[in-house]
């Protein structure tokens, strides 16, 4: 595995891809162009493993060469995404991001593989993929009837700590590595040409958002990147794109009130099982899948919010 | 009590086997098929084939029907007698039938702790019965059980900030609730900070397992006298929570200590003043 910081050894390695040939595409992706050459495959809000297409993924289209920016959560959701790159370019696909370890976001990683390609992901991705990916191929095989085998799990070629920049030819993607927030391995992508940042799931819209690293840290990344100037963000699940720092504030909102009532339940001795009966319950008519994902936020927040000094 | 990775093979008596022990120790039959595996060698192996009455009089156990997170099912034991010196439970058993090493643990109350409740967290591996026996110290057994439905709790990758976690470990939490009043049963919330790790948890790198790790034993004494005591498993979630009960007969310490399975030893103090 590289760790890297400098995209100018890639540029040498991605000349060697060749183009695809032709394709069996019996289902092709719907992707929305957002911006120059920014296209979004739009998900639906549902419960991962109970539906499919659940994410917000895409790519992005350089002169030389294609950046998958997630790949969804089946094989067949990948080789959908792949057919919709190939009826709008014949440019070869070079990186494959993944934005974080969760299923619906890297289970078509193997259907969008082509030779020469690098799957690059934050320098925790591989433990998590590690540590998860055995439990993610069984429920995608008990819950959602769909039997992956080991390897559609694919650990990043290429790990980022900090940041790197992938050159795609006249378009320069800029990949920054977060502490801990929606999970331990958030990746986000910005693309300088059109002032794009796609920040998958750090950004929850309409959507109720799922805490699976730290509601602090989450808080705290968000507040930070405000102040990043993006003419749009695109968030993990909700809208195409959204206006920003505007689109922050529903997700912040949340996160808020459910520290703050949590603190305050731990404060005043109520266990697990009584703060899950009355955090946040002011957010119930804010959110799709309230009622699937609130009460496990709950636990992830008083879990982590109990440890503080 | 220790725990390997073979608890997890599940090799459970044939029916024919089930049967015989049935007849043997002559008890009621099963209602349902729910209770196979405590039916087919689990009670046996706790309890032998002495009675057991399955009522929610003396405990009533509390549990989410369908947990939202099957690594952290946050549970409750209600005592529904008060402990004195001539009636009290002494024990409590908690079985999770479908996990890996079926006894999360056992916890032991005195006159002392005023009310035997119990409140903690548990991992539940898949959908099944959880139940808590009660043994009163006229050595009568009760039992409280409630069907959870919840899968994985066993082999879930451990917390999300790993890093914090390790610089945790060994850490205790006390907390009392308001007011203290002398000869009144006082809450207590007892955290540890510890991975708790089952040994189910597969690196898909190395496909390896990683090594069962998890709290074994807590002592806790309020001025030298014990007020809670457990053995447990690695069925109790990553940083296990105890609530429970105790009396305070003036101002004093709360002292516990908890002892892993590498023989690690963390201990923790608590200062309890009455109020009045």
């Amino acid at each position: 595995m590289l760790f890297c910081g400098s995209v100018l050894a890639l540029l040498l390695l991605v000349w060697t891809v060749p183009v695809m040939s032709t394709e069996d595409c019996k289902h092709t992706a719907e992707v929305i162009e957002i911006a120059a050459g920014i296209y979004m495959r739009p998900g639906k809000h549902a419960v991962v493993f109970d539906d499919e297409a659940v994410a917000n993924i895409g790519f992005v289209v350089g002169k030389r060469c294609v950046a998958v920016i997630d790949t969804g959560g089946s094989n067949a959701e990948g080789q959908a995404l792949r057919c919709a790159i190939r009826s709008v370019t014949r440019q070869p696909v070079c990186f494959v991001i993944n934005t974080h370890v969760h299923p619906d976001h890297m289970l078509g990683n193997l259907a969008v593989r082509e030779p020469g390609v690098f799957y690059i992901g934050h320098t925790n991705l591989a433990r998590a993929l590690a540590l998860r990916g055995t439990v993610y191929l069984e429920r995608a095989a008990q819950q959602a009837g769909r039997p992956l085998g080991p390897e559609h799990i694919i650990l990043p070629d290429l790990s980022v700590d900090r940041q790197l920049r992938l050159d795609l030819g006249e378009r320069v993607l800029e990949l920054v590595a977060h502490p801990i927030a929606h999970t331990d391995n958030d990746l986000s992508i910005y693309d300088e040409n059109t002032g794009t940042l796609w920040l998958s799931d750090l950004l929850f819209m309409e959507h109720i958002p799922v805490i699976d690293g730290s509601i602090k840290g989450w808080l705290k990344l968000l507040e930070a990147l405000k102040d990043k100037p993006a003419r749009r963000v695109v968030p993990g699940h909700g809208p195409v794109q959204a206006a920003w720092p505007d689109a922050a504030g529903d997700t912040q909102r949340y996160l808020s009130s459910l520290r703050d009532e949590t603190q305050e339940r731990i404060a005043e001795g109520d266990d697990l099982r009584e703060a899950q009966k009355t955090v946040a319950y002011g957010e119930r008519t804010r959110w799709q899948l309230f009622e699937n994902y609130h009460k496990r936020n709950i636990i992830a927040a008083y879990t982590e919010l109990e440890w503080e000094d | 009590m220790r725990y390997s990775l073979a608890d997890c093979t599940g090799n459970w008596p044939s029916f024919w086997l089930l049967a015989a022990m049935l007849v043997m120790s002559g008890t009621a039959v099963a209602d349902t098929e729910e209770d196979s595996v405590w039916l087919g060698g689990l009670r046996t192996t706790y309890f032998g084939d002495r009675p057991i009455v399955q009522s929610d009089d003396v405990i009533e156990l509390e549990a989410p029907e369908r947990a939202e997170d099957s690594a952290v099912v946050p549970i409750r034991i209600k005592a529904k007698i008060p402990q004195t010196e001539e009636h009290f439970i002494k024990t409590i058993t908690l079985i999770i039938d479908m996990n890996p090493g079926q006894l999360a643990g056992r916890f032991h109350f005195t006159p002392k702790n005023g009310r035997a409740d119990l409140g903690l967290r548990v991992r539940v591996n898949a959908y099944g019965p959880v139940r808590a026996i009660a043994e009163t110290n006229d050595g009568k057994l009760f039992m409280s059980r409630r069907f959870v439905k919840a899968s994985g709790g066993c082999s879930a990758a451990v917390g999300t900030d790993i890093e914090a976690a390790k610089r945790r470990m060994g850490k205790m939490k006390f907390r009392t609730d308001k007011p203290v009043l002398n000869g009144e049963p006082l809450a207590v919330q007892l955290r540890v900070s510890h991975p708790n790790l089952t040994g189910l948890q597969m690196d898909q790198i190395t496909q390896l397992y990683s090594t069962a790790h998890f709290v074994e034993k807590v002592a806790v004494s309020f001025e030298g006298q014990a007020v809670f005591a457990a053995e447990t498993g690695f069925s109790l979630s990553e940083n296990p929570s105890f609530r429970f009960y105790f009396v305070p007969d003036g101002a004093g310490e709360l002292h516990a200590e908890v002892i892993d399975t590498e023989d690690l030893r963390f201990t923790g103090q608590y200062a309890v003043v009455p109020d009045k």
